[in-house]
């Protein structure tokens, strides 16, 4: 099957008074209709730039300064605004971490509905108002005509959420951008939410770039795994094998501390160390202060690294023969 | 970012924008002019010997009877106007330094007082606080001037009546701030050792953002004597400040001697717009929330 | 909703009992009015006579006493200096006050918010460097100085518009309006403009404060993910949130224009409350004092409760008795 989405050699800078920030240094993969990747990664690893940069919504004084993003046909990278707020929200839309920030709180639901729908189609009052009723119903909202009414705050935080969603599925998009979608929410509305969302993928056919830094929530939701290091991809592949036989010492560090892979009773075994400041950052491979296989050859950037459909990025990948 | 002090990089920040830079060269040129007014001046305008009725409204660069240049022309006594401004500036700078600083002690002290106290006193300081601030200070300043009578210390009353609120807010939010902090509820818990939290660690907190209100209510201030003497309200004749200058310069306006009222203003309005400035600078590079 | 707007209201005479115990004892405490009304080589007998006459020689709370009961028959006393009832004075003042208070903060606001929105939409741009340039000045810059130079200019070099006065007015259910007829227009433009100024620099700050803080925030982001363009998001959505401090800041310095109306007033000879009470400060007119500022309490109470009115409307969080 040829591909959504296409990233290649993505690069966005953050060009701040105390120097260049390579937020997003270099960033290459793809998605297939209706598949779901799972971008993981610490605060700072430039797995959220990288979801803003396939919009054009990185805030100044960050910029993408390099690669293409090729979807549909095009390359969102050199396309017009104009053009390409035609796709926001109609073929490719996104989904934030907390509805309580993302909601306008002084708008109804229904008033917020029908703005995204006007954005892209010239429609009435309540033409607009029944698609929105469609897309709350799709998501799971109980009285979604009274919902319609209802203020931001009167609402559940799941609720939010889902109101949210609704919103990002209105004009039904080939690929929905989800960044920490259920972060903010408690554990159980948590694991409600990717149920719901698996099935909607499922019907829908959409793609969905799941953004997380918990490697357990998304091991359950996405069909490859991309991990995100200091701005770059440091592994990918299918989420299974990943989760079987990690390469990157990162990635194993993650799979680590994932409590559930853990006996109970015993501390979680934890990276040492920080992220480091993508201002400052050594050369060679970035994460080689913080890792136990390090020698000498990491002061040299390793090269990507690929076979059976999973890529790496490491001198000393784990479970491959030297 | 390595800084020898703090103040060194809040200097260097500040140097980077140069119009709050040129803006503070003009506060610190017009506060020396004021000063060194007797020395740079050709008259002594409050010596009422010295003016003759011959020099009155004579346009800008008349030569008058003292034999020298008018360069802004004279008032309807005969005034230099160069010697006049920078005299009435004299006072207005008093005025305006007195007003701020005795706001800033009272206004502060009541701030603290506040956050620290808690309870009644609390409800009591911020209520009427509050009522003050939502009432126009320049109505207040009016009231009590015209009852307490002209001069520089009723003045100076009235002026610090009407803005020592702001202080006190501004110091009771920073105070309040600071006081729910852990290391502060523990220090309390220990007796006698209040004074030594006020000065090692209130006021520290406390003072920037005084200092940048401070800044603006100086400004006010003088802005604020200015419109009272302009209505007649402010200082007494004897003492003219610029605001009495324009206003006795408004009457000769109508018919096209404007110099008496603009220059005097042109003064004023210089020195006040260069303090905002300044302080608009302090404010930016205190207020986190703009930071990135 | 009804309990909220009992609660207001009573709050609201509570501060108003309390501000007229303070303006009294102010004004009434201090100095000896009696000066003012009878010559000084009056004899001792006029002069009891006047004070008996005016209420003077009672204590002072009972004075205050009088004086509020007086008040709540809507009597104020007479003024010492016109001889006439207070309230009737005033009354036939406030309306050149109200229109030019009211023409000068409308203005303000519509010529303020949009200009202040684009400066914080585009904080970088030459426009915005140029608008807030302008409200620094408006900040800055004395009001009865500007009131000066416009009057130079507009009325003594230009000879376009009068340096004072109301004009011509048309009388509306016994009210009398300048803003009907050209003339009343030409007078009432420069000191409205003069008047306008500073809340248009209040405006502009507000707005753009406003605006630059919330493009940042994740309600604009998500707007923008969902394809709607900036115009629309400035009009539905950042124009929506900062109305709600607009709305506070429009009634509450609606209060202190009117205050600050004492000035423009003085200046344009505009025949308002501001110019009456800056008189009655001179002569010492007591009554007339203490009835503007029981007004302007008045007034100050009533906005503000206003002012919480609306703000339920707009920010449907503080809606009391909407919550699921």
């Amino acid at each position: 099957m040829s591909a959504l989405l296409e990233v290649e050699n993505l690069a966005t800078h953050f060009f701040t008074r105390a120097g260049v920030v390579k937020a997003v240094d270099g960033v290459s993969f793809s998605v297939r209709p209706g598949q779901v990747v799972g971008l993981v990664g610490e605060s700072g690893s430039g797995k959220s730039v990288t979801g803003y940069s396939l919009l054009g919504l990185v805030d100044p004084p960050g910029r993408v300064v390099g690669g293409s993003i090729r979807f549909e046909g095009q390359d969102l990278v050199t396309l017009p605004q104009d053009r390409l707020r035609a796709i926001r929200g109609r073929r490719i839309s996104m989904v934030f971490q907390d509805a309580t920030a993302t909601l306008n709180p002084v708008l109804t639901v229904g008033e917020q509905m029908l703005l995204v729908v006007k954005a892209h189609e010239a429609l009435s009052d309540k033409a607009g108002l029944s698609l929105a009723l469609d897309a709350l119903g799709r998501v799971g909202i109980p009285d979604p005509a009274s919902r319609l009414r209802s203020y931001p705050h009167q609402l559940s935080g799941g609720m939010r959420q889902r109101v949210a969603i609704a919103i990002a599925l209105l004009h039904r998009p080939a690929l929905v951008i989800a960044d920490e979608p259920t972060t903010a929410l408690d554990v159980s509305v948590q694991a409600q939410i990717i149920h719901e969302m698996r099935e909607l993928v499922r019907t829908s056919g959409t793609a969905v770039i799941w953004i997380t830094h918990d490697l357990a929530t998304v091991s359950s939701l996405a069909d490859d795994i991309l991990v995100m290091y200091a701005g770059r991809v440091v592994e990918s592949g299918p989420t299974r094998t990943i989760l079987r036989s990690p390469r990157h010492p990162y990635t194993l560090g993650l799979l680590d501390s994932v409590p559930s892979r853990n006996p109970p009773g015993v501390d979680l075994p934890q990276i040492p160390g920080s992220t480091p400041s993508l201002l400052s950052l050594p050369p060679g491979c970035p994460f080689a202060p913080r890792c136990g296989f390090a020698t000498d050859v990491c002061r040299e950037m390793p090269a990507v690294s690929q076979a059976d459909g999973r890529t790496w990025r490491c001198h000393h990948p784990r479970g491959v023969a030297a | 970012m390595t800084s020898a002090s703090p103040f060194a990089g809040a200097w260097r920040e500040f140097c980077e924008n140069r119009t709050a830079v040129l803006a503070l060269a003009v506060v610190v040129l017009i506060v020396l002019a004021a000063v060194l007014a007797p020395w740079i001046t050709p008259q002594n305008p409050y010596d009422i010997g010295t003016l003759s009725l011959m020099d009155a409204r004579r346009p800008p660069g008349y030569v008058g009877s003292g034999g020298y240049v008018h360069w802004l022309g004279t008032d309807a006594q005969g005034r230099d106007l160069y010697s006049a401004i920078l005299y009435g500036l004299r006072i207005s700078i008093q005025m305006g330094l007195a007003a701020g600083l005795v706001s800033l002690v009272i206004g502060g002290t009541l701030g603290i007082v506040a956050a620290y106290a808690g309870g009644r006193i609390e409800t009591a300081i911020m209520r009427v606080v509050d009522l003050q601030l939502s009432f126009p200070a320049i109505l207040l300043a009016l009231v009590l001037v015209a009852l307490l009578g002209q001069g520089k210390t009723q003045l100076t009353a009235a002026l610090v009546a009407a803005q020592y609120a702001y202080f006190a807010r501004t110091a009771y939010g920073a105070a309040s701030a600071e006081r729910r902090k852990d290391y502060v509820e523990a220090a309390l818990a220990i007796p006698l050792s209040g004074r030594r939290i006020v000065f090692r660690h209130i006021l520290p907190n406390v003072m920037p953002p005084l200092i940048v209100v401070a800044t603006v209510q100086i400004a006010n201030a003088i802005s604020l004597e200015a419109t009272l003497s302009f209505l007649g309200l402010g200082l007494p004749v004897t003492e003219p400040s610029l605001g009495m200058l324009i206003s006795n310069g408004f009457q000769y306006m109508m018919s096209g001697r404007y110099w008496i009222s603009i220059y005097p203003g042109v003064a004023l309005i210089v020195l006040i717009v260069a303090i905002n400035l300044v302080g608009d600078q302090v404010r930016d590079q205190f207020n986190p929330r703009l930071k990135r | 909703m009804l309990g909220f707007i009992i609660q207001r209201l009573l709050q609201a005479l509570l501060v108003m009992l309390a501000m007229s115990a303070l303006v009294f004892v102010g004004v009434y405490a201090i100095g000896n009015p009696i000066d003012v009304i009878i010559s000084p080589d009056a004899t001792q007998d006029i002069r009891a006579q006047a004070i008996a006459r005016y209420g003077l020689d009672k204590p002072l709370w009972e004075q205050y006493f009088i004086f509020i009961g007086n008040l709540l028959r809507g009597d104020l006393g007479r003024s010492f200096v016109f001889g006439m009832p207070v309230v009737q004075l005033i009354m036939s003042r406030l309306p050149a006050t109200l229109e030019l208070t009211l023409v000068a903060v409308i203005g303000a606001t519509l010529i303020g918010v949009p200009l202040g929105i684009y400066a914080g939409y585009r904080p970088e741009s030459p426009a915005a460097k140029a608008i807030m340039t302008a409200s620094i000045l408006g900040f800055s810059v004395p009001t009865f100085w500007i009131g000066l130079l416009l009057i130079l200019t507009f009325a003594v070099w230009g000879g376009m518009l009068p340096a004072g006065g109301r004009g011509d007015t048309v009388s509306v259910f016994g009210v009398e309006w300048s803003v009907l007829t050209l003339n009343g227009w030409k007078h009432l433009l420069l000191p409205a403009f003069n008047l306008a100024l500073f809340k248009f620099a209040m405006m502009v700050r507000l707005s753009r404060a406003g605006t630059r803080e919330l493009m940042l925030t994740d309600t604009v982001k998500f707007a923008r993910a969902a394809g709607l363009s900036d115009a629309t998001i400035l009009r539905r959505h950042v124009l929506k949130l900062i109305s709600i401090p607009i709305v506070t800041v429009f009634g509450l310095e609606f209060g202190s224009t009117l205050a600050f109306a004492v000035v423009t007033e003085t200046i344009f000879s505009w025949p308002g409350v501001g110019k009456l009470i800056i008189d009655s400060i001179n002569s010492l007119d007591r009554p007339v004092m203490v009835a503007y500022l029981v007004l302007v309490a008045a007034l100050f109470v009533t906005i503000n409760v206003a002012v919480d009115l609306v703000y339920a409307l707009l920010d449907p969080r503080l809606r009391p008795g909407e919550r699921s």
